[in-house]
Protein backbone atom coordinates (compact mmCIF):
# COMPACT_ATOMS: atom_id res chain seq x y z
CA UNK A 1 0.00 0.00 0.00
CA UNK A 2 1.01 3.40 -0.35
CA UNK A 3 0.50 4.70 2.88
CA UNK A 4 2.79 2.82 5.59
CA UNK A 5 3.10 3.59 9.73
CA UNK A 6 1.24 6.86 9.36
CA UNK A 7 0.93 7.34 12.71
CA UNK A 8 -2.47 9.07 14.11
CA UNK A 9 -2.69 10.52 17.76
CA UNK A 10 -0.58 7.97 19.56
CA UNK A 11 -2.99 8.28 22.68
CA UNK A 12 -4.77 5.27 22.02
CA UNK A 13 -8.87 5.17 21.04
CA UNK A 14 -10.70 7.02 23.67
CA UNK A 15 -13.65 5.40 25.21
CA UNK A 16 -17.11 6.65 24.65
CA UNK A 17 -16.75 8.58 28.55
CA UNK A 18 -13.60 10.16 27.36
CA UNK A 19 -15.28 11.56 24.38
CA UNK A 20 -16.68 14.90 24.19
CA UNK A 21 -20.20 15.43 22.71
CA UNK A 22 -18.92 16.76 19.51
CA UNK A 23 -16.22 13.75 19.50
CA UNK A 24 -19.13 10.95 20.45
CA UNK A 25 -21.54 12.72 17.57
CA UNK A 26 -18.63 12.48 15.12
CA UNK A 27 -17.88 8.71 16.24
CA UNK A 28 -21.62 8.08 15.99
CA UNK A 29 -21.45 9.01 12.13
CA UNK A 30 -18.41 7.17 11.64
CA UNK A 31 -19.92 4.06 13.10
CA UNK A 32 -23.54 4.65 11.08
CA UNK A 33 -21.19 4.80 7.77
CA UNK A 34 -22.20 8.47 7.43
CA UNK A 35 -19.47 10.13 5.83
CA UNK A 36 -17.52 12.86 7.22
CA UNK A 37 -17.23 16.06 4.51
CA UNK A 38 -14.88 19.15 4.53
CA UNK A 39 -17.29 21.52 6.40
CA UNK A 40 -18.36 19.20 8.95
CA UNK A 41 -16.75 19.03 12.68
CA UNK A 42 -13.46 16.45 13.08
CA UNK A 43 -11.00 16.09 15.51
CA UNK A 44 -8.01 17.39 14.93
CA UNK A 45 -6.31 14.30 15.33
CA UNK A 46 -8.66 12.69 12.67
CA UNK A 47 -7.20 15.50 10.22
CA UNK A 48 -3.76 15.72 10.84
CA UNK A 49 -3.83 11.47 10.68
CA UNK A 50 -5.70 11.99 7.43
CA UNK A 51 -3.36 14.56 6.14
CA UNK A 52 -0.25 12.18 6.66
CA UNK A 53 -2.33 9.43 5.20
CA UNK A 54 -3.76 10.72 2.05
CA UNK A 55 -0.28 13.20 1.63
CA UNK A 56 2.16 9.72 1.86
CA UNK A 57 -0.71 8.26 -0.57
CA UNK A 58 -0.41 10.76 -3.48
CA UNK A 59 3.56 11.09 -2.86
CA UNK A 60 3.90 7.72 -3.57
CA UNK A 61 1.94 8.59 -6.79
CA UNK A 62 4.29 10.79 -8.20
CA UNK A 63 7.83 9.57 -6.27
CA UNK A 64 6.25 5.97 -8.58
CA UNK A 65 6.57 7.33 -12.12
CA UNK A 66 10.02 7.36 -11.89
CA UNK A 67 10.87 3.78 -11.65
CA UNK A 68 8.45 3.47 -14.31
CA UNK A 69 9.39 6.12 -16.53
CA UNK A 70 12.51 4.55 -16.23
CA UNK A 71 11.63 2.38 -18.89
CA UNK A 72 9.43 4.41 -21.45
CA UNK A 73 12.10 5.46 -23.53
CA UNK A 74 12.88 1.53 -23.81
CA UNK A 75 9.71 -0.19 -24.23
CA UNK A 76 9.74 -2.83 -26.55
CA UNK A 77 6.78 -1.88 -29.09
CA UNK A 78 4.89 1.00 -29.98
CA UNK A 79 2.13 -0.49 -27.77
CA UNK A 80 3.62 -1.40 -24.77
CA UNK A 81 5.25 2.44 -24.73
CA UNK A 82 1.79 3.71 -25.30
CA UNK A 83 0.24 1.56 -22.72
CA UNK A 84 3.25 2.46 -19.86
CA UNK A 85 2.88 6.17 -20.99
CA UNK A 86 -1.17 5.76 -20.24
CA UNK A 87 -0.36 4.44 -16.86
CA UNK A 88 2.40 6.52 -15.76
CA UNK A 89 -0.02 9.62 -16.66
CA UNK A 90 -2.77 7.96 -14.83
CA UNK A 91 -0.52 8.14 -11.43
CA UNK A 92 0.18 11.34 -11.76
CA UNK A 93 -3.68 11.60 -12.31
CA UNK A 94 -3.98 10.28 -8.81
CA UNK A 95 -1.20 12.49 -7.38
CA UNK A 96 -3.65 15.11 -8.41
CA UNK A 97 -6.57 13.95 -7.27
CA UNK A 98 -5.17 12.98 -3.65
CA UNK A 99 -3.75 16.26 -3.31
CA UNK A 100 -6.85 17.77 -4.24
CA UNK A 101 -8.74 15.73 -1.47
CA UNK A 102 -5.84 16.72 0.68
CA UNK A 103 -6.59 20.38 0.52
CA UNK A 104 -9.83 20.08 1.28
CA UNK A 105 -8.51 19.46 5.04
CA UNK A 106 -6.81 22.61 4.83
CA UNK A 107 -3.20 22.01 3.55
CA UNK A 108 -1.77 22.95 0.23
CA UNK A 109 -0.46 20.50 -2.48
CA UNK A 110 2.91 23.12 -2.56
CA UNK A 111 2.92 22.62 1.45
CA UNK A 112 2.81 18.79 1.06
CA UNK A 113 5.27 18.82 -1.48
CA UNK A 114 8.00 20.94 0.38
CA UNK A 115 7.44 18.47 2.80
CA UNK A 116 8.20 15.76 0.63
CA UNK A 117 11.05 17.62 -0.59
CA UNK A 118 12.92 17.97 2.86
CA UNK A 119 12.41 14.91 3.60
CA UNK A 120 9.53 15.86 6.38
CA UNK A 121 7.26 13.48 4.52
CA UNK A 122 7.22 9.80 3.55
CA UNK A 123 6.04 7.95 0.44
CA UNK A 124 5.77 3.89 -0.35
CA UNK A 125 9.17 2.31 0.43
CA UNK A 126 8.39 -0.07 -2.67
CA UNK A 127 9.74 2.96 -4.96
CA UNK A 128 12.97 2.90 -3.83
CA UNK A 129 13.40 0.13 -5.24
CA UNK A 130 15.06 0.05 -9.09
CA UNK A 131 13.45 -0.91 -11.96
CA UNK A 132 16.30 -3.32 -14.06
CA UNK A 133 14.90 -4.98 -16.74
CA UNK A 134 11.70 -4.86 -18.76
CA UNK A 135 10.23 -7.86 -16.96
CA UNK A 136 10.09 -5.27 -13.81
CA UNK A 137 7.77 -2.94 -15.99
CA UNK A 138 5.37 -6.03 -15.78
CA UNK A 139 6.01 -7.14 -12.08
CA UNK A 140 5.23 -3.58 -10.73
CA UNK A 141 2.00 -3.76 -12.31
CA UNK A 142 1.26 -7.28 -11.46
CA UNK A 143 2.58 -7.05 -7.62
CA UNK A 144 2.69 -3.19 -6.67
CA UNK A 145 -0.63 -2.19 -8.29
CA UNK A 146 -1.52 -5.12 -7.06
CA UNK A 147 -0.74 -4.72 -3.72
CA UNK A 148 -1.70 -1.23 -3.82
CA UNK A 149 -5.53 -2.48 -5.03
CA UNK A 150 -5.76 -4.52 -2.00
CA UNK A 151 -5.46 -1.70 0.36
CA UNK A 152 -7.43 0.69 -1.88
CA UNK A 153 -10.42 -1.41 -2.57
CA UNK A 154 -11.51 -1.48 1.38
CA UNK A 155 -10.79 2.69 1.28
CA UNK A 156 -13.55 3.19 -1.20
CA UNK A 157 -15.68 2.92 2.22
CA UNK A 158 -13.29 5.17 4.57
CA UNK A 159 -15.16 7.53 6.30
CA UNK A 160 -13.57 10.57 5.08
CA UNK A 161 -15.86 12.03 2.03
CA UNK A 162 -12.99 12.99 -0.36
CA UNK A 163 -10.99 10.42 0.34
CA UNK A 164 -13.39 7.69 -0.54
CA UNK A 165 -14.57 9.40 -3.68
CA UNK A 166 -10.62 9.81 -4.90
CA UNK A 167 -10.06 5.96 -4.18
CA UNK A 168 -13.36 4.74 -6.17
CA UNK A 169 -11.65 6.69 -9.47
CA UNK A 170 -8.66 5.28 -8.61
CA UNK A 171 -9.55 2.05 -7.93
CA UNK A 172 -10.87 1.73 -11.60
CA UNK A 173 -7.42 2.51 -13.10
CA UNK A 174 -5.68 0.25 -10.64
CA UNK A 175 -7.07 -2.61 -11.94
CA UNK A 176 -6.22 -2.23 -15.38
CA UNK A 177 -2.57 -1.52 -14.42
CA UNK A 178 -2.72 -4.80 -12.76
CA UNK A 179 -4.00 -6.33 -15.82
CA UNK A 180 -1.43 -4.85 -17.90
CA UNK A 181 1.22 -5.57 -15.78
CA UNK A 182 0.07 -9.64 -15.64
CA UNK A 183 -0.10 -9.10 -19.69
CA UNK A 184 3.45 -8.50 -19.59
CA UNK A 185 4.53 -11.41 -17.42
CA UNK A 186 2.71 -13.25 -19.22
CA UNK A 187 4.10 -12.42 -22.31
CA UNK A 188 7.88 -12.87 -20.42
CA UNK A 189 7.07 -16.29 -18.92
CA UNK A 190 5.58 -17.51 -22.72
CA UNK A 191 8.56 -16.35 -24.68
CA UNK A 192 12.62 -16.98 -24.99
CA UNK A 193 14.44 -18.24 -22.66
CA UNK A 194 15.99 -14.73 -21.66
CA UNK A 195 12.55 -13.91 -21.01
CA UNK A 196 11.50 -16.18 -18.51
CA UNK A 197 15.00 -15.27 -17.00
CA UNK A 198 13.84 -11.23 -16.94
CA UNK A 199 10.16 -12.28 -15.59
CA UNK A 200 12.22 -14.68 -12.52
CA UNK A 201 14.62 -12.15 -11.54
CA UNK A 202 11.77 -9.29 -11.49
CA UNK A 203 10.30 -11.72 -9.38
CA UNK A 204 12.78 -12.51 -7.22
CA UNK A 205 13.42 -8.92 -6.54
CA UNK A 206 10.05 -7.27 -6.30
CA UNK A 207 8.36 -10.47 -4.35
CA UNK A 208 9.70 -9.45 -0.78
CA UNK A 209 9.54 -5.33 -1.18
CA UNK A 210 5.91 -5.97 -2.36
CA UNK A 211 5.03 -7.67 1.00
CA UNK A 212 6.52 -4.69 2.78
CA UNK A 213 4.15 -2.44 0.95
CA UNK A 214 1.92 -3.42 3.90
CA UNK A 215 4.15 -2.44 6.66
CA UNK A 216 4.90 -4.32 9.46
CA UNK A 217 2.40 -6.48 11.66
CA UNK A 218 0.38 -3.57 13.81
CA UNK A 219 -1.80 -5.74 15.97
CA UNK A 220 -0.33 -3.95 18.60
CA UNK A 221 -0.25 -0.27 17.36
CA UNK A 222 -2.34 2.11 18.80
CA UNK A 223 -2.03 3.92 15.52
CA UNK A 224 -3.87 1.28 13.67
CA UNK A 225 -6.24 0.99 16.30
CA UNK A 226 -7.02 4.48 16.21
CA UNK A 227 -6.96 5.00 12.56
CA UNK A 228 -9.53 1.38 11.92
CA UNK A 229 -11.58 3.13 14.28
CA UNK A 230 -12.22 6.64 12.62
CA UNK A 231 -12.37 3.95 9.30
CA UNK A 232 -9.48 5.32 7.96
CA UNK A 233 -7.87 2.12 8.17
CA UNK A 234 -10.34 -0.63 7.13
CA UNK A 235 -7.68 -3.72 7.33
CA UNK A 236 -4.66 -5.17 9.26
CA UNK A 237 -1.42 -5.12 7.54
CA UNK A 238 -1.13 -8.87 8.33
CA UNK A 239 -4.78 -9.43 6.71
CA UNK A 240 -4.66 -7.54 4.03
CA UNK A 241 -0.85 -9.02 3.37
CA UNK A 242 -2.13 -12.59 3.77
CA UNK A 243 -5.21 -12.03 1.29
CA UNK A 244 -2.27 -10.77 -1.32
CA UNK A 245 -0.16 -13.80 -0.93
CA UNK A 246 -3.06 -16.08 -1.28
CA UNK A 247 -4.52 -14.35 -4.49
CA UNK A 248 -0.46 -13.82 -5.88
CA UNK A 249 1.04 -16.99 -5.40
CA UNK A 250 -1.49 -19.12 -8.08
CA UNK A 251 -0.91 -15.93 -10.36
CA UNK A 252 2.68 -17.05 -9.98
CA UNK A 253 2.50 -20.80 -10.20
CA UNK A 254 0.16 -20.08 -13.66
CA UNK A 255 3.02 -17.87 -15.45
CA UNK A 256 5.49 -20.89 -14.67
CA UNK A 257 7.32 -18.62 -12.32
CA UNK A 258 8.89 -19.91 -8.85
CA UNK A 259 7.81 -17.20 -5.83
CA UNK A 260 11.34 -17.28 -3.85
CA UNK A 261 10.71 -18.16 -0.78
CA UNK A 262 10.96 -21.80 0.75
CA UNK A 263 8.70 -22.16 3.45
CA UNK A 264 5.81 -21.16 0.89
CA UNK A 265 3.07 -24.06 1.90
CA UNK A 266 -0.62 -23.92 1.59
CA UNK A 267 -2.26 -24.42 4.77
CA UNK A 268 -5.19 -26.17 4.76
CA UNK A 269 -6.22 -25.20 8.22
CA UNK A 270 -6.58 -21.42 7.96
CA UNK A 271 -7.45 -21.47 4.23
CA UNK A 272 -4.30 -19.27 3.18
CA UNK A 273 -0.30 -19.96 2.19
CA UNK A 274 1.96 -19.71 5.01
CA UNK A 275 5.24 -17.59 3.76
CA UNK A 276 8.27 -16.10 5.24
CA UNK A 277 8.44 -12.31 6.33
CA UNK A 278 10.73 -9.81 4.60
CA UNK A 279 13.23 -8.43 6.16
CA UNK A 280 12.06 -6.32 8.55
CA UNK A 281 15.79 -4.59 9.10
CA UNK A 282 15.49 -3.89 5.45
CA UNK A 283 12.15 -2.23 5.37
CA UNK A 284 13.23 0.06 8.22
CA UNK A 285 16.79 0.95 6.71
CA UNK A 286 14.35 1.94 3.27
CA UNK A 287 12.17 4.12 5.75
CA UNK A 288 15.70 5.56 7.00
CA UNK A 289 16.37 6.96 3.46
CA UNK A 290 19.11 3.85 2.85
CA UNK A 291 16.87 2.21 0.23
CA UNK A 292 18.36 1.11 -2.85
CA UNK A 293 17.46 4.24 -4.78
CA UNK A 294 15.60 7.06 -2.16
CA UNK A 295 18.65 9.42 -2.49
CA UNK A 296 18.68 9.27 -6.58
CA UNK A 297 14.44 9.62 -6.38
CA UNK A 298 15.00 12.51 -3.88
CA UNK A 299 17.01 14.04 -5.78
CA UNK A 300 15.56 13.42 -9.28
CA UNK A 301 12.07 15.21 -7.22
CA UNK A 302 14.01 18.05 -6.28
CA UNK A 303 15.69 18.52 -9.70
CA UNK A 304 12.30 18.99 -11.21
CA UNK A 305 10.85 21.73 -8.62
CA UNK A 306 14.09 23.61 -8.62
CA UNK A 307 14.45 23.00 -12.56
CA UNK A 308 10.86 24.40 -12.49
CA UNK A 309 10.79 26.91 -10.53
CA UNK A 310 10.99 29.87 -13.46
CA UNK A 311 8.53 28.40 -15.41
CA UNK A 312 5.91 28.33 -12.43
CA UNK A 313 6.93 31.97 -11.35
CA UNK A 314 6.97 33.27 -15.22
CA UNK A 315 3.68 31.60 -15.42
CA UNK A 316 2.03 33.44 -12.40
CA UNK A 317 3.92 36.92 -13.21
CA UNK A 318 1.83 36.13 -16.62
CA UNK A 319 -1.39 35.19 -15.11
CA UNK A 320 -1.28 38.18 -12.63
CA UNK A 321 -0.59 40.77 -15.94
CA UNK A 322 -3.40 39.40 -17.34
CA UNK A 323 -5.67 39.59 -14.42
CA UNK A 324 -4.46 43.86 -14.02
CA UNK A 325 -5.09 43.82 -18.08
CA UNK A 326 -8.74 42.42 -17.15
CA UNK A 327 -9.54 44.78 -14.44
CA UNK A 328 -8.45 47.87 -16.02
CA UNK A 329 -10.55 46.89 -18.98
CA UNK A 330 -14.02 46.70 -17.06
CA UNK B 1 9.24 2.54 -53.19
CA UNK B 2 5.70 4.14 -53.22
CA UNK B 3 5.06 7.74 -52.52
CA UNK B 4 2.67 6.89 -50.33
CA UNK B 5 5.14 4.82 -48.30
CA UNK B 6 7.90 7.77 -48.05
CA UNK B 7 4.86 9.99 -46.86
CA UNK B 8 3.43 7.97 -43.95
CA UNK B 9 7.08 7.32 -43.40
CA UNK B 10 8.15 10.92 -42.93
CA UNK B 11 4.85 11.27 -40.92
CA UNK B 12 5.11 8.30 -38.66
CA UNK B 13 8.92 9.03 -37.67
CA UNK B 14 8.10 13.01 -37.12
CA UNK B 15 5.76 11.66 -34.75
CA UNK B 16 7.77 8.77 -33.36
CA UNK B 17 11.26 10.97 -32.46
CA UNK B 18 9.06 13.55 -31.23
CA UNK B 19 6.89 11.34 -28.91
CA UNK B 20 9.80 9.40 -27.37
CA UNK B 21 11.87 13.19 -27.01
CA UNK B 22 8.35 14.08 -24.85
CA UNK B 23 8.42 11.18 -23.16
CA UNK B 24 11.39 11.59 -22.07
CA UNK B 25 10.28 14.14 -19.31
CA UNK B 26 7.90 11.70 -17.33
CA UNK B 27 7.61 12.52 -13.53
CA UNK B 28 10.25 15.46 -14.41
CA UNK B 29 8.51 18.23 -14.86
CA UNK B 30 7.70 21.45 -13.05
CA UNK B 31 4.42 20.72 -11.85
CA UNK B 32 2.04 17.74 -12.07
CA UNK B 33 0.06 19.44 -14.77
CA UNK B 34 2.36 19.79 -16.69
CA UNK B 35 3.99 16.14 -16.09
CA UNK B 36 0.66 14.89 -17.18
CA UNK B 37 0.03 17.09 -20.38
CA UNK B 38 3.40 15.97 -21.61
CA UNK B 39 2.70 12.50 -20.96
CA UNK B 40 -0.52 12.69 -22.69
CA UNK B 41 0.77 14.64 -25.97
CA UNK B 42 3.70 11.82 -26.03
CA UNK B 43 1.09 9.30 -25.92
CA UNK B 44 -0.90 10.62 -28.84
CA UNK B 45 2.09 10.89 -30.78
CA UNK B 46 3.11 7.36 -30.08
CA UNK B 47 -0.94 6.53 -30.77
CA UNK B 48 -0.08 8.59 -34.42
CA UNK B 49 3.48 6.86 -34.93
CA UNK B 50 0.95 3.40 -34.71
CA UNK B 51 -0.88 4.57 -37.67
CA UNK B 52 1.64 6.61 -39.89
CA UNK B 53 4.04 3.56 -39.39
CA UNK B 54 1.26 0.76 -39.95
CA UNK B 55 0.09 2.61 -43.18
CA UNK B 56 4.04 2.32 -44.50
CA UNK B 57 4.46 -0.80 -43.49
CA UNK B 58 1.25 -1.93 -45.30
CA UNK B 59 2.15 0.19 -48.50
CA UNK B 60 5.83 -1.82 -48.42
CA UNK B 61 3.91 -4.71 -48.55
CA UNK B 62 6.12 -7.64 -47.29
CA UNK B 63 4.75 -8.12 -43.83
CA UNK B 64 6.59 -6.03 -41.76
CA UNK B 65 4.66 -4.26 -38.53
CA UNK B 66 5.23 -0.48 -37.57
CA UNK B 67 7.17 -2.05 -34.96
CA UNK B 68 9.50 -3.22 -37.69
CA UNK B 69 9.68 0.05 -38.94
CA UNK B 70 9.52 1.73 -35.45
CA UNK B 71 12.70 -0.47 -33.91
CA UNK B 72 14.78 -1.88 -36.75
CA UNK B 73 16.14 0.73 -38.85
CA UNK B 74 19.03 2.67 -38.38
CA UNK B 75 19.50 6.30 -38.27
CA UNK B 76 19.81 6.85 -42.16
CA UNK B 77 16.75 5.07 -42.69
CA UNK B 78 14.77 7.69 -40.30
CA UNK B 79 12.56 10.38 -42.47
CA UNK B 80 11.75 12.82 -38.95
CA UNK B 81 12.40 16.23 -39.59
CA UNK B 82 15.70 17.65 -37.81
CA UNK B 83 13.49 19.90 -35.28
CA UNK B 84 11.78 16.41 -33.89
CA UNK B 85 14.92 15.08 -32.68
CA UNK B 86 16.62 17.82 -30.78
CA UNK B 87 17.12 17.37 -27.08
CA UNK B 88 14.36 18.61 -24.65
CA UNK B 89 16.71 21.32 -22.94
CA UNK B 90 15.23 22.84 -20.23
CA UNK B 91 10.88 23.09 -20.20
CA UNK B 92 11.19 26.24 -22.15
CA UNK B 93 12.69 25.14 -25.13
CA UNK B 94 10.80 21.81 -25.10
CA UNK B 95 7.66 23.72 -25.31
CA UNK B 96 9.13 26.28 -27.80
CA UNK B 97 9.77 22.70 -29.95
CA UNK B 98 6.42 21.52 -29.50
CA UNK B 99 4.88 24.85 -30.51
CA UNK B 100 6.78 25.56 -33.70
CA UNK B 101 6.05 21.60 -34.78
CA UNK B 102 2.33 21.85 -33.63
CA UNK B 103 1.48 24.91 -36.07
CA UNK B 104 2.97 22.68 -38.95
CA UNK B 105 1.32 19.37 -37.86
CA UNK B 106 -2.08 21.00 -37.70
CA UNK B 107 -1.81 23.03 -41.04
CA UNK B 108 -1.16 19.54 -42.30
CA UNK B 109 -3.26 17.43 -41.20
CA UNK B 110 -5.99 20.02 -41.78
CA UNK B 111 -5.14 20.00 -45.22
CA UNK B 112 -4.47 16.14 -45.21
CA UNK B 113 -8.59 15.44 -44.05
CA UNK B 114 -8.60 16.30 -47.85
CA UNK B 115 -6.53 13.99 -49.03
CA UNK B 116 -7.19 11.71 -52.03
CA UNK B 117 -6.40 8.70 -50.09
CA UNK B 118 -8.80 7.54 -47.76
CA UNK B 119 -6.19 5.85 -45.32
CA UNK B 120 -4.47 9.21 -45.09
CA UNK B 121 -7.67 11.05 -44.46
CA UNK B 122 -8.51 9.23 -41.80
CA UNK B 123 -5.56 9.03 -39.88
CA UNK B 124 -5.87 13.02 -40.15
CA UNK B 125 -9.39 13.11 -39.09
CA UNK B 126 -8.27 11.18 -36.13
CA UNK B 127 -5.09 13.31 -35.15
CA UNK B 128 -6.44 16.82 -36.03
CA UNK B 129 -8.31 16.77 -33.03
CA UNK B 130 -5.29 15.77 -30.76
CA UNK B 131 -3.28 18.06 -32.30
CA UNK B 132 -5.71 20.75 -32.30
CA UNK B 133 -5.53 20.73 -28.14
CA UNK B 134 -1.31 20.10 -28.63
CA UNK B 135 -1.09 23.60 -30.30
CA UNK B 136 -3.71 24.91 -28.09
CA UNK B 137 -1.57 24.10 -25.34
CA UNK B 138 2.10 24.54 -26.44
CA UNK B 139 1.18 27.97 -27.51
CA UNK B 140 -0.86 29.30 -24.46
CA UNK B 141 2.60 28.18 -22.31
CA UNK B 142 4.98 29.91 -25.20
CA UNK B 143 2.90 32.96 -24.62
CA UNK B 144 2.47 32.56 -20.89
CA UNK B 145 6.41 32.04 -20.53
CA UNK B 146 7.67 34.66 -22.96
CA UNK B 147 5.06 37.01 -21.09
CA UNK B 148 5.90 36.11 -17.82
CA UNK B 149 9.11 37.38 -15.86
CA UNK B 150 12.01 38.19 -17.32
CA UNK B 151 13.88 35.05 -16.79
CA UNK B 152 11.30 33.53 -18.24
CA UNK B 153 11.11 35.68 -21.37
CA UNK B 154 14.86 35.38 -21.89
CA UNK B 155 14.75 31.69 -21.55
CA UNK B 156 11.84 31.25 -24.60
CA UNK B 157 13.60 33.61 -26.81
CA UNK B 158 17.05 31.55 -26.20
CA UNK B 159 14.85 28.60 -27.56
CA UNK B 160 13.48 30.56 -30.00
CA UNK B 161 16.63 31.59 -31.10
CA UNK B 162 17.94 28.02 -31.13
CA UNK B 163 15.08 26.41 -32.59
CA UNK B 164 13.98 28.60 -35.56
CA UNK B 165 16.57 27.52 -37.52
CA UNK B 166 15.33 24.22 -37.95
CA UNK B 167 12.06 25.43 -39.19
CA UNK B 168 12.36 26.01 -42.43
CA UNK B 169 12.82 22.13 -43.28
CA UNK B 170 9.01 21.84 -42.68
CA UNK B 171 8.10 23.48 -45.68
CA UNK B 172 11.06 22.77 -48.37
CA UNK B 173 10.03 20.21 -50.23
CA UNK B 174 11.60 17.50 -52.08
CA UNK B 175 10.69 15.32 -55.06
CA UNK B 176 8.53 13.22 -52.51
CA UNK B 177 6.56 16.25 -51.45
CA UNK B 178 6.17 17.62 -55.29
CA UNK B 179 4.87 13.91 -56.60
CA UNK B 180 2.75 13.57 -53.41
CA UNK B 181 0.81 16.89 -54.37
CA UNK B 182 0.61 16.37 -57.97
CA UNK B 183 -1.28 12.95 -56.58
CA UNK B 184 -3.59 14.86 -54.18
CA UNK B 185 -2.37 12.44 -51.72
CA UNK B 186 -0.67 15.45 -49.43
CA UNK B 187 -0.48 19.74 -49.72
CA UNK B 188 1.82 21.50 -51.61
CA UNK B 189 4.13 21.94 -48.75
CA UNK B 190 5.28 25.36 -49.36
CA UNK B 191 1.95 26.65 -49.28
CA UNK B 192 2.01 26.03 -45.62
CA UNK B 193 4.61 28.46 -45.31
CA UNK B 194 2.57 31.79 -45.02
CA UNK B 195 -0.57 30.93 -42.82
CA UNK B 196 2.47 29.23 -40.65
CA UNK B 197 4.06 32.71 -40.77
CA UNK B 198 1.20 34.30 -40.02
CA UNK B 199 0.42 32.29 -36.86
CA UNK B 200 3.84 32.39 -35.41
CA UNK B 201 4.03 35.95 -36.08
CA UNK B 202 0.65 36.68 -33.98
CA UNK B 203 1.85 33.88 -31.13
CA UNK B 204 5.28 35.68 -30.36
CA UNK B 205 3.63 39.18 -30.27
CA UNK B 206 1.34 38.32 -27.92
CA UNK B 207 4.45 36.44 -25.98
CA UNK B 208 6.55 39.51 -26.67
CA UNK B 209 9.35 37.22 -28.32
CA UNK B 210 11.49 38.40 -31.82
CA UNK B 211 11.10 36.16 -34.77
CA UNK B 212 14.43 35.79 -35.57
CA UNK B 213 14.89 37.74 -39.05
CA UNK B 214 17.52 34.91 -40.79
CA UNK B 215 15.47 32.58 -42.85
CA UNK B 216 18.52 29.94 -42.97
CA UNK B 217 17.09 26.34 -42.45
CA UNK B 218 19.09 23.17 -41.69
CA UNK B 219 18.15 20.21 -43.60
CA UNK B 220 18.97 16.29 -44.31
CA UNK B 221 16.38 14.48 -41.88
CA UNK B 222 13.34 14.30 -44.01
CA UNK B 223 15.32 13.25 -47.09
CA UNK B 224 17.30 11.39 -44.24
CA UNK B 225 20.23 13.01 -46.04
CA UNK B 226 22.03 14.40 -42.77
CA UNK B 227 20.35 13.88 -39.40
CA UNK B 228 22.04 15.49 -35.99
CA UNK B 229 24.03 13.50 -33.68
CA UNK B 230 21.77 13.58 -31.42
CA UNK B 231 19.60 10.89 -33.49
CA UNK B 232 21.40 7.86 -32.90
CA UNK B 233 21.45 8.27 -29.27
CA UNK B 234 17.89 8.39 -29.02
CA UNK B 235 17.99 4.67 -31.30
CA UNK B 236 20.23 3.07 -28.95
CA UNK B 237 17.62 3.76 -26.09
CA UNK B 238 14.70 2.95 -28.16
CA UNK B 239 15.54 0.05 -29.96
CA UNK B 240 17.95 -2.16 -27.40
CA UNK B 241 15.64 -4.29 -26.37
CA UNK B 242 14.64 -5.20 -29.94
CA UNK B 243 17.71 -5.60 -30.95
CA UNK B 244 19.63 -7.46 -28.14
CA UNK B 245 16.95 -10.23 -28.00
CA UNK B 246 15.85 -10.38 -31.89
CA UNK B 247 12.91 -12.36 -32.51
CA UNK B 248 11.28 -12.13 -29.22
CA UNK B 249 7.82 -11.10 -28.71
CA UNK B 250 6.88 -8.30 -25.95
FE1 LIG C 1 -1.92 4.91 -8.76
FE1 LIG D 1 -1.33 2.20 -10.75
Amino acid sequence: MYAQMVKSTGAGVKSREEMSAEEAAFQDRIDADIKIEPKDWMPEGYRKTLIRQIGQHAHSEIVGQLPEGNWITRAPTLERKAILLAKVQDEAGHGLYLYAAAETLGVSRDELTEQLLDGRMKYSSIFNYPTLNWADIGAVGWLVDGAAIMNQVPLQRTSYGPYSRAMIRICKEESFHQRQGYDIMMKMAQGTEAQKKMAQDALNRLWYPSLMMFGPSDKDSVHSAQSMAWKIKMDSNDELRQKFVDQTVPQAEYLGLTVPDENLKWNEEKGGYDFSEPDWDEFFDVLQGNGPCNVDRMEKRNAAWDNGAWVREGLMAHAEKRAVLKTAAE
Amino acid sequence: MSTLYDFALRMGDNTLILGHRVSEWCGHAPVLEEDIALANTALDLIGQTQLWLGLAAEEEGSGKTADDLAFLRDAWEFRNALLCELPNGDFGRTLMRQYLFDEWHLLMLKALQGSSEKRVSDIADKAVKEVSYHVERSRDTVIGLGDGTAESHKRMQEALDYLYPYVGELFTPDAVDTAAAEAGLAPDLASLRAPYDEALAATMAEATLSLPDSRFAHKGGRTGKMHTEHLGHILTQMQWLQRAYPGAAW
